[in-house]
């Protein structure tokens, strides 16, 4: 194990773009689902050889860390398990009339480019870097939300195109004064802009100049991440695309747009004299946790509710690491890691119901666990372990983050509880209609491919009830290199 | 940094200014896109006179790509799509023009007091430069937000990259800008096809339904 030859991180990347460009030229739309499933389980083991592999010294443009590593092996697991649910919801598709054969063709390739576009972003050991794959994330997205062409769907992508473009100028603008921040002691050239050098110059960077920089950044991939009042893209998105989108952005990308933020936030942290990143990440969190918590009372679309869940807790994780304190911050990774998996989880018994019920309002959804006991208990189990309901993971983090600052900030943590109080009872209100009562609709029973959406759940379930060490071990590690 | 060199791009980077709050009182399309193509040039020899400058030749293709892409082909593309379209002539703002340009004035003395107070140490080349590329930027999103057809939020949205492009121009030494400006630049011509393959007259809320399934139908 020790001179292993091959570096994965490189095969890590080729896998995604060659798969992308090989399903781009695939007439078999079965043939693709196949191969994209191939792809991301090819994926999923190089992420897993990246444990293994003694780990390289940080290259010219990629690196491979304590903190991306975990977000490698999630986003490639993810990514894998969601193009198995894919698999089966485009045959569904497909059959219904709403993608046509050529339409998927572009779907499976966009499918893999995002997977690309999300592993160079968590990869890159360079800001411009980073910034140019998330915006290529991004923009794949964006077409993939436009993909039913569909008016609604359309107005949701160009909201989406508009308000990521001037994310996406924020950010380049944050990602410049970072530059000019580090120019006079990193040096001229690439040098200033990697990772590695930024982080062992960190105490010697323009305070100021850094100070303004991580404003711009937080406002351009804040709003990648939803966060109020940038999240006006995020539930159109989620509601107008296909629902394993919908299932990789909630998952995943939001993910990688707040891991930018982390990071930028870590290179704050490593110099005295800026200003204190805590009390912006608080209040933005806050206010989106409340403000989200409020909205999920009127929904009337599925997909859009827990869209807006997705919100609130984007919220949390922000909130966690603006108390900053270790436990905290051990609380905020692992509440990434757990609600990328329930909240896929969730999207994947979403996508089956809506095309169970041949409609995403909440109104036409009644009785699904009489009708499709299968979806209906799944929708239940998914919906009582986002809002954190023990023995689910959810409630682990979201206890550690209230205990990590009541002693501290009582007064915050009161409103934050109150936050997830009315989200929690929001839920519950629209769930329970859904999963119970007398089945109305369509009834016919669906083909359902139930592995994936068990896996997640099995996985948060164990995360509430044992931690294994290992893991323990490496967030805590983590939570300390973000301080 | 020789005094002339600087004084000369500070009059290029302060006309660009300048030339996004004449962006904001138009209200005529074309007159829009012509402010527009004014906007393209000055920044490109902004960038060409600071690749001449800091004596970094590739600075000169992203001068080459603001006059080539966005002071020719972007405006020409545009002026057949409102043709084509059928777009109003005038534009509507939201609030009048008054309000927009107090607003606009003061967006620009934000942006030079945020900057100049945050960069006393930096040289005067590349803090000037990122003073009037932050009030492009921030009268860039004035203009998003104050307008709601589509192309004349395109127009806000490439004023505003423009500033971006300055910002990046001046910070000296800078890797990745010629690469950066070409994505921009794939970024733009996405959203200009998109509005013509889907006809997006205004954002939020009046897509024309009809022509979209009339699109729609042509493709089956």
């Amino acid at each position: 194990m020790n001179h292993f030859p091959f570096d994965p991180t490189l095969w890590l990347l080729v896998i995604p773009a060659a798969s992308a460009l090989f399903l781009a030229f695939l007439r078999d739309w079965r043939l693709a689902a196949r191969i994209n499933v191939l792809a991301c389980f090819l994926s999923f083991c190089l992420s897993l050889s990246l444990l293994a592999v003694p780990r390289a010294e940080p290259g010219r443009y990629l690196m491979v860390d304590d903190l991306n590593i975990v977000f490698l092996v999630l986003n490639a697991f993810v990514g894998f398990t969601t193009s198995l649910f894919s698999a089966g919801y485009i045959q569904h598709e497909v059959e219904i009339g709403r993608l046509t054969p050529r339409l998927l063709r572009f779907y499976h390739a966009m499918y893999q480019f995002l997977l690309f576009g999300m592993t160079l972003a968590l990869l890159a050991n360079n800001i411009g870097v980073l910034w140019a794959s998330v915006e290529t994330a991004t923009l794949t997205t964006v077409l993939m939300v436009g993909i039913y062409r569909t008016a609604e769907a359309i107005e949701a992508s160009w909201k989406y195109m508009m308000l990521s473009s001037v994310a996406i100028a924020l950010a380049l603008f944050g990602t410049t004064l970072t530059y000019v921040a580090a120019r006079q002691t990193v040096g001229e050239g690439a040098e200033a802009m990697r990772w590695s050098s930024l982080f062992t110059h960190a105490a010697t960077l323009d305070p100021p100049l850094l100070s303004l920089a991580f404003l711009f950044v937080l406002l351009g991939y804040g709003t990648k991440v939803g966060l109020f009042p940038l999240h006006a893209w995020l539930p159109d998105a989620h509601a107008e695309g296909p629902t394993p989108i919908s299932a990789v952005l909630s998952g995943l990308l939001l993910n990688v747009a707040l891991y930018s933020v982390i990071r930028f936030k870590m290179l704050l942290a490593g110099n005295p004299h800026v200003l204190s990143p805590g009390p912006i990440l608080i209040t933005m969190g806050l206010a989106t946790v409340l403000f989200a918590a409020f909205m999920l009372y009127r929904r009337r679309d599925i997909k859009r509710l827990f869209g807006y869940s997705s919100i609130e807790h984007m919220g949390i994780i922000t909130f966690a690491f603006g108390l900053g304190n270790p436990l905290a911050n051990f609380a905020g990774l692992l509440h990434m890691a757990l609600h990328s998996l329930t909240k896929s989880g969730i999207f994947f018994m979403v996508g089956h119901i809506s095309q169970a019920k041949g409609s995403q309002k909440i109104a036409d959804i009644r009785g699904l666990t009489e009708s499709h006991p299968f979806l209906g208990w799944g929708l239940l189990a998914g919906t009582l372990a986002i809002i954190g309901m023990p023995p689910f993971g959810i409630f682990l983090s979201e206890f550690l983050i209230v205990s990590s600052g009541f002693s501290r900030h009582p007064w915050i943590i009161l409103l934050f509880l109150l936050g997830l109080l009315v989200a929690f009872s929001g839920l519950v209100l629209r769930v329970s209609g859904m999963a119970f009562g007398k089945p109305t609709g369509r009834q016919e029973p669906i083909h359902v491919i139930p592995l994936p959406f068990l896996i997640h759940i099995l996985a948060v379930v164990t995360a509430g009830i044992f931690l294994p060490h290992a893991v323990v071990g490496w967030f805590r590690q983590t939570a300390q290199l973000l301080r | 940094m020789n005094s002339f060199y600087f004084d000369v791009a500070h009059l290029l980077s302060g006309s660009l200014v300048l030339a996004s709050l004449m962006l904001l009182y138009q209200d005529r399309v074309y007159a829009l896109l012509h402010v527009f193509t004014l906007h393209a040039l000055v920044l490109s020899l902004s960038v060409a006179w600071q690749a001449f400058a800091q004596d970094a030749p590739h600075l000169y293709i992203t001068a080459a790509i603001a006059l080539v892409f966005k002071a020719i082909l972007i405006p020409v593309a545009l002026r057949r799509i409102v043709a084509q379209l059928r777009i109003h002539q005038i534009l509507e703002t939201v609030g009048g023009i008054g309000p927009t340009m107090l607003a606009g004035i003061s967006l620009v003395a934000l942006s030079l007091v945020v900057t100049l107070r945050t960069t006393p140490a930096g040289d005067r080349f590349s803090r000037e430069d990122l003073a009037f590329a932050l009030a492009v930027i921030l009268l860039g999103m004035l203009m998003i937000v104050t307008r709601r057809n589509a192309i004349s939020q395109v127009i806000g949205f490439m004023s505003l990259e423009n500033g971006l492009m300055l910002a990046a121009a001046g910070a000296k030494g800078m890797p990745l800008v010629v690469e950066i400006s070409v994505a921009f630049a794939v970024l733009i011509a996405f959203i200009v096809i998109g509005i013509f393959l889907f006809r997006i007259r205004e954002r939020f809320d009046t897509v024309d339904i009809l022509v979209v399934d009339r699109f729609r139908g042509e493709r089956r």
